[in-house]
């Protein structure tokens, strides 16, 4: 466990409206590994884990609000750097 | 033509700073007056940057689509009569002790955190405690009205205010939550955003609610996870706030490091009921204590704490100990309430065989050299019909308040742990030298506390007997004691129309 | 599982918690508000007092000089818990968010007379200092009131004066295309500006009352029943008359949250009264001192947006809030 000292993760419910955010996840972060457990969908990554809104709009084929992550939103690790462009979770 | 647009973080800045002003008529001081005298050193308030930035306006927006969602969810679990689709009635013993022991401090959240949004001299730091302060609210008001049904077909869900106030256990997170709610407002912070929201609130509700999920408990998995789109903001906000103290000034390193060690330690302690909650009452874990401590502690908590390692914070005092005792607390726990069950407002049950093999598996190295004994001798006394109820009342530690059930799992498992000090003539007695510290650095304020046991003895609970002190917490008879023919088993199985055991697996 | 159940075998053994069973009696289940508010706050066996405040307990009724006999003898008129609260505000929002659009893409403020702006810009714009002050007056109220009906419609007052504080300054940055140049102003005119001093002297006054009521009474019944009625709805028709409707549409949230949130006080001021003479004579004592004092901190406000009608306006608003709260059964 302990050599996965610089983990961030994201945590979202298990459901349609997360589905488009976790592909861009998938995409966006080829490194990150996504699990999924009872309600919920775990992606993490070493240092660095981004969702980009542009990504998430292909996805979508909407416009979509960075703020809307807060709807399916579960948990988190990694310091939040939030913007109109992305949510972006990192340790330094 | 149309106004520029505004950019999110410069939006938000225009919306939420600038409002505010030094005052002339009065002094700033007496305006904020608890904000000082901690001595946390804060230089500048402007250099306070929210993570996430919410106006109230979007607030509104996102808060309504979820209450809109989870109130279509509640109904319609209402009308489905969704508590049959329980994994076993006796899961419901975990959502007793959660409405009776983490709904009444979701309210604590709100009053405290109320207090650091007036009381906090920066405007961003007020606005982030009160958009909490709000989201306490909810979870406490969505967690009674999720669990309003399950109070209309099963017992010791109907008074968890009250019992709250009262209950011998229930003191545990009670205590922790007014150690907290009295403190400052910078300690109060660093115990309840940080160390109980950031380091340790994943244990709570993550595995928790993805238990509910492995139980068929839609209602909770529901409420939970909607409300951990909030915590996420809350635990956000506690690494800001620890990242603040410490850029501002370096005198507030030590200050932090204290509280740090304290509250978590008072934090874990309180999750000890977590862990049996985890363990024994739900009736499939999707995952047992230890492994969420391995994850969510040892390696997420890592994580965090390297991170935090350049403004010189270290890993909190005495984290190895509670890594060691991640073996052994759910079961010592669920031991005491199983022998105290004709106390508890909620059910207790023994562990099935096919729990037993469950917890063989998950902890190698404890459960069938330490605790697998007991489960059996108890199992056996009941099939005889020996089982007893213990007589007396456990004696509590004078900080954490749970009964002397914890041992020195690094040298003997076996012997309890057990620690004591003096402090103007008497004597008072620890469970560990965690809650030894933190008792002997403020004694003036833990020689204060309410301990259950200690006023039953007084007489101040009803009465000396154990039925007048029940009745004093509003226990019905109906509520307490064995689940195996008790009023929830019994109408469980009327519905179920099999269903002699307790079921786990 | 799937389990054949019929209908007949699930009747509840309960229909209500158990306090509400106490206060109501248990033949109906409860409403999602009585169930949401009652009974919620800790009341006994407090484990230490505060280090911030030892002469009193984390809960204390002794913190204000109104007594009740029972703090949850109070209904609020409009049930509000955090879900309806929450959906209620979201509809208002979803108006004054068309609104913001509507007047951006139009250009509505662009064809609005210079002199209206202008009077927006110095009446309107340094409200978002008055409104960020009752954003801390009702967090202060949530913080050391008793009762969970108390705090929970403090909380949620607390939030919308911070909404408004920001509708405010967001018609501020629209009236100059998001330049803050009538937000700096506004905050100069606040701190500086002989006709605003009065009235900001009064709120930092207000800001270190001891007693949470008499801060509830100073500013939820009084200033807001003075600067509301005066200043989002006559000065705004007075706008609206000289070419300025836009100005209406951008502050309807405050003129229809005022309406709704004016209930609360009613009914708040009903029942405290109701309770005992001394609490009707507190609460008259107070409404009368800070009547008179924050009448006469507005009066220069007044003026200074009415020109010389700017007394009686004043006075006319003043009255019918003394009339009102006067029918409320307090001695005004």
């Amino acid at each position: 466990m302990s050599d996965k000292k610089n983990t961030v993760f994201l945590i979202l419910q298990d459901n349609d409206d997360a589905r488009p955010i976790i592909e861009s996840v998938e995409q966006d972060n080829p490194e990150a590994t996504i699990q999924y457990q009872p309600g919920m969908v775990r992606m993490e990554a070493a240092g660095r884990l981004v969702v980009n809104r542009e990504t998430v709009e292909e996805n979508l084929g909407r416009e979509w609000d960075v703020q809307e992550l807060h709807l399916n939103l579960i948990s988190l690790a990694g310091n939040v750097d939030e913007d109109d462009e992305k949510f972006e979770l990192a340790w330094n | 033509m149309p106004a520029k647009k505004l950019n999110l973080r410069k939006r938000y800045g225009l919306l939420t700073r600038g409002m505010g002003w030094e005052t002339t008529h009065q002094k700033m001081d007496d305006v904020f007056p608890y904000d000082s005298f901690e001595g946390i050193k804060i230089t500048d308030w402007d250099k306070w940057e929210d993570p996430f930035r919410l106006t109230m306006d979007a607030y509104w927006k996102f808060q309504a689509e979820k209450e809109k969602k989870l109130y279509a969810v509640i109904d319609s679990f209402a009308q489905n009569n969704g508590q049959t689709n329980l994994a076993d009635a006796s899961y419901l013993s975990a959502i007793k002790l959660f409405i009776t022991g983490v709904t009444p401090i979701e309210y604590a959240a709100h009053r405290g955190f109320a207090h650091l949004g007036r009381h906090f001299r920066g405007d961003g730091a007020r606005i982030a405690c009160q958009m909490q302060a709000i989201d306490e609210l909810r979870h406490q008001q969505t967690q009674v009205h999720t669990i309003s049904h399950y109070n209309k077909h099963f017992n010791g869900l109907h008074d968890p205010f009250h019992q709250f106030d009262r209950v011998w256990y229930l003191s545990v997170p009670k205590s922790f939550s007014e150690d907290a709610l009295s403190s400052g407002p910078f300690e109060f912070i660093t115990s309840i955003s940080f160390a109980f929201e950031y380091v340790l609130t994943n244990l709570l509700f993550v595995p928790f609610m993805s238990g509910a999920a492995y139980n068929g408990d839609m209602a909770t998995v529901t409420f939970g996870f909607s409300a951990q789109s909030d915590e996420s903001r809350h635990m956000t906000l506690g690494l800001e706030i620890i990242k603040f103290m410490l850029e501002q000034h370096e005198d507030n390193l030590p200050i932090v490091q204290r509280w740090m060690d304290k509250h978590f330690w008072r934090a874990y302690r309180l999750l000890a009921l977590v862990a049996a909650m985890q363990d024994y009452m739900l009736t499939n874990s999707p995952m047992s204590w230890k492994e969420a401590w391995d994850v969510y502690f040892v390696e997420n908590g890592g994580a965090l704490f390297e991170d935090l390692s350049r403004y010189g914070l270290k890993m909190p005092k005495y984290h190895e100990l509670a890594t060691a005792e991640a073996d052994h607390i759910s079961h010592q726990i669920w031991s005491v309430f199983c022998s105290l069950g004709n106390a508890t407002g909620f059910h207790t049950f023994l562990p099935t065989e096919e729990k037993m093999a469950w917890l063989s598996e998950k902890y190698p190295d404890t459960f069938d050299q330490y605790y697998r004994p007991r489960f059996e001798y108890w199992h056996q006394q009941q099939k005889d019909g020996t089982f007893e109820f213990q007589k007396g009342l456990p004696q509590l530690c004078q900080v954490c308040q749970i009964p002397m059930v914890f041992t020195e799992v690094q040298t003997d498992p076996m012997q309890i742990s057990y620690r004591v000090t003096e402090h103007g003539g008497d004597k008072y007695h620890f469970c560990s030298d965690g809650c030894k510290d933190i008792f002997e650095h403020e004694p003036e304020k833990y020689v204060q506390a309410w301990l259950p046991v200690h006023q039953i003895y007084q007489g101040n609970c009803g009465g000396p007997t154990l039925p007048e002190v029940l009745e004093w917490y509003k226990f019905t008879p109906e509520d307490i004691g064995n689940y195996i023919g008790s009023q929830d088993h019994a109408r469980w199985q009327e519905w179920t129309g099999e269903d002699k055991e307790v079921k786990q697996a | 599982m799937s389990i054949e159940i019929s209908a007949k075998s699930i009747q509840p053994v309960r229909l209500t918690y158990g306090n509400l069973e106490e206060r109501f009696g248990g033949k109906k289940p409860s409403s999602r508000y009585q169930e949401a508010v009652y009974d919620v706050q800790p009341t006994a066996n407090f484990q230490y007092r505060p280090l911030w405040d030892k002469d009193h307990e984390l809960y204390d009724v002794s913190r204000t000089a109104i007594v009740m006999e029972d703090w949850y003898s109070f209904t609020d008129p409009r049930q509000f818990y955090y879900g309806t609260y929450n959906i209620a505000r979201s509809k208002q929002q979803d108006v004054a968010e068309h609104n913001f659009a509507f007047v951006d893409k139009r250009d509505l403020l662009e064809v609005m007379p210079e002199a209206v702006k202008q009077a927006a810009r110095e009446i309107l714009v340094p409200l978002r200092h008055v409104e960020w002050a009752a954003n801390m007056n009702n967090c202060q109220i949530t913080d050391e009131c008793y009762g969970a009906n108390f705090s929970a419609l403090a909380m949620f007052n607390a939030m919308d004066r911070l909404g408004m504080a920001q509708y405010v300054t967001r018609l501020g940055l629209l009236l100059d295309g998001n330049e803050t140049t009538s937000l700096d102003a506004g905050k100069k005119a606040w701190m500086e500006a002989p006709h605003w001093q009065p009235l900001r002297h009064a709120i930092e006054d207000m800001f270190v009352l001891d007693d949470w009521f008499e801060l509830m009474v100073a500013q939820n019944f009084v200033l807001d029943g003075l600067v509301f009625p005066l200043l989002y709805d006559r000065f705004e028709k007075k706008l609206t008359s000289e070419g300025g409707a836009t100005i209406a549409m951008l502050t309807e949230f405050m003129d229809d949250w005022y309406k709704e949130t004016v209930r609360w006080t009613n009914a708040l001021a009903k029942v405290t009264a109701k309770e005992s003479k001394d609490n009707q004579d507190r609460l008259s004592s107070w409404v009368t001192q800070w009547g008179d004092r924050l009448s006469s901190a507005i009066e220069p406000i007044a003026t200074k947006a009415f020109g010389e009608n700017g007394v009686n306006e004043l006075a006319e608003v003043k009255q019918a809030l003394l009339a009102r709260l006067a029918k409320q059964g307090l001695a005004v």
